[in-house]
């Protein structure tokens, strides 16, 4: 059984800044531990010989050329924000008063 | 915010031995982002180059862009690093909102570049060899702007606005090793370490180099070990110092707030700090905490680079000489004193003077223009010397002064007709008739009349008393409006005092 505990689901939550309930870290805690376990039986047969991948096809150098497309007009790009000002995005205060 | 008490600079290198270690953010001048075709440029209005991709909207895919990958394999050759055979991207995750995609397509245990060296030399002739611990690929946030408050700083403002233009713009953020020893010298250390990065950038054309404009930004870590002891201290990262004297003065002047604290028996806390230019002192931001679990993890829309050596070596053979090295020979070959070439080299001027003696000008009479009449009036217009007329301009203008058909002082008023654009310097000569009057008939006549005019002046000449010619080369100049070489009028008036009647 994976060793994850709630207090590692409550981190990560905070970090992903989604708002769990305590019943939800409980059931998460143990969906994410199945998770980890099964993801643990690929180590029953990955060898030092099989190199790490991060991705499922083996392409690499996959490149465009440095040629500029048309963006999207300012409207577009603003079309979808919850609050703007003039041209730009606004966002809630960052950093409360020290 | 309460200014932090700052012990004596020598007095805090008595009881501490600085350790520095920097990061330099060097945004590339690709034409495009580094993984989408927004254009790579400011000055526009604010979301003008934005799109799904670089917005981080449902359906963007990034797209790498290969004129920033052979940037970057560049400056880490030029930084004296192994390029990776295999590379990746990888997400570095985190909610701030200058990024809209909520992570940072960054390189983690996989940099495009590592384990480089560059050797600076300090003003004292020291010379500082700082290893390079990598040099990676990431993209740029967007540029915050805070409202409100009283300060306009990140600090009580009241909200934010966002503009995601350089969101995207491609980076290769360069890691050193600590850098130890380096004592007395850790400020000057810092600011040439910057200096010499930023030199290499530009050499190698993979930047505009512009700090002012944030093409060049560097983050300075500081740390104090006590005399005696190999515990390494508690480090402090001073973001955004973004001009090679704040970087001095920002490693100054954490030395010197840390080593109060300190000898006071105080902790230094592991945090990021904020640079204020305007009164030169650093504040605390965040600490660093779990804002900092960044739960890297390889970038899953995106294939890995693996340059192949041929490629490579191909582009080794492109690197330009190593500034420094480049300084050393040109000021060799020109035989400037170290003064005279300072004056150059602080000017920008390098390429232009190196231009202007390619095209066929003196060494000296090269330095001469540029640091003088040309960097005048630059400064006067407030532009860049190298911006305001051709090195291949200066270069003819020059000859012209060398074969007499110019003064200097006609040079200089031909020269202001080439920088408002009316030709070349011989084309302004004739159209502005300003060439020196050679034509030794036409200057004897004009003497013989002064002298004529001024018979005491004469007699003291044939007394003995040349310097009494001055009075009648000015009216002969006058007369000449000018367009005359003083020297030659001075001899042509001393051989007619003594010949006229």
């Amino acid at each position: 059984m994976s060793e994850i505990t709630a207090e590692q689901v409550a981190h990560l939550a905070n970090l992903a800044r989604i708002d769990l309930s305590s019943e939800e870290i409980t059931r998460l805690t143990s969906e994410l531990g199945q998770i980890v376990d099964s993801v643990a039986k690929v180590a029953e047969v990955a060898t030092p010989d099989v190199p790490a991948t991060s991705h499922p096809m083996p392409l690499t150098n996959v490149f465009r050329a440095d040629t500029v497309v048309p963006s999207l007009t300012v409207e577009q790009a603003l079309s979808g924000a919850p609050d703007r000002d003039g041209d730009k995005f606004r966002v809630p205060a960052i950093l409360d008063e020290e | 915010m309460k200014k932090a008490e700052l012990m004596d600079y020598d007095k805090a290198l008595e009881l501490f031995e600085p350790v520095l270690g920097f990061e330099v953010h060097v945004e590339l001048n690709t034409k495009t982002k580094m993984f989408c075709g927004c254009a790579n440029e400011f000055g526009q209005g604010a979301n003008t180059n934005t799109c799904p991709t670089c917005l981080g909207l449902p359906g963007g895919l990034p797209q790498v862009n290969a004129q920033a990958i052979e940037s970057s394999i560049r400056l880490g050759l030029a930084l004296g690093c192994e390029i990776a055979e295999y590379s990746r991207f990888a997400r570095k995750n985190y909610f701030y909102p200058d990024t809209a995609k909520n992570f940072q397509t960054s390189q983690y245990d996989e940099p495009i570049a590592f384990n480089g060296q560059l050797t600076i030399e300090l003003e004292s002739g020291r010379q500082v060899t700082v290893d390079i611990e990598r040099a990676h690929m990431e993209d740029d946030a967007g540029k915050l702007t805070h409202v409100g408050g009283a300060t306009g700083r990140i600090q009580g403002a009241d909200y934010s606005l966002v503009d995601y233009n350089r969101g995207g713009v491609p980076l290769v953020e360069i890691v050193t090793q600590m850098i130890e020893g380096g004592e007395a010298d850790s400020p000057e250390i810092g600011r040439t370490y910057v200096a010499a990065i930023r030199e290499i950038v530009k050499a190698l054309g993979v930047s505009n180099a512009r700090m002012e404009e944030g093409n060049v930004r560097c983050d300075a870590n500081v740390s104090l070990r006590p005399r005696g002891s190999n515990v390494l201290g508690t480090r402090t990262e001073t973001k955004n110092v973004n001009s090679l004297r704040s970087v001095e003065r920002a490693v100054r002047y954490e030395i010197q707030r840390q080593a109060a604290l300190l000898h006071a028996g105080g902790t230094i806390t592991q945090e990021t700090r904020h640079w204020h230019e305007d009164t030169g002192i650093t504040s605390a931001g965040r600490p660093k905490s779990d804002a900092d679990d960044y739960r890297y993890f390889p970038e899953p829309d995106l294939v890995p680079v693996a340059p192949s050596r041929e490629w490579v070596e191909e582009l080794r053979a492109t690197l330009p000489e190593p500034p420094a090295a480049r300084r050393k020979r040109l000021q060799a070959d020109w035989g400037f004193a170290d003064l005279e070439f300072q004056d150059v080299v602080n000017s920008d001027l390098l390429d232009a003077v190196e231009a202007t003696i390619a095209a066929g000008a003196a060494a000296q009479a090269a330095r001469k223009w540029w640091t003088g009449e040309v960097a005048r009036l630059a400064n006067v217009s407030g532009v860049s010397a190298d911006s305001l007329v051709q090195p291949v301009q200066v270069a003819a203008l020059i000859e012209l002064v060398v074969a007499g058909t110019l003064t200097d002082r006609l040079a200089r008023q031909v020269l202001e007709g080439v920088i408002a654009g009316e030709g070349t310097p011989l084309e302004v000569v004739e159209s502005r008739g300003l060439a020196v009057v050679s034509d030794d008939g036409a200057l004897i006549v004009a003497i013989d009349e002064a002298l004529a005019a001024q018979p005491d002046v004469l007699a003291k000449i044939r007394d003995g008393k040349v310097q009494a010619a001055g009075a009648v080369i000015g009216a002969v100049m006058k007369a000449m409006r000018g367009q005359a070489d003083a020297a030659r009028v001075r001899e042509l008036v001393l051989e007619r005092a003594g010949t006229a009647e």
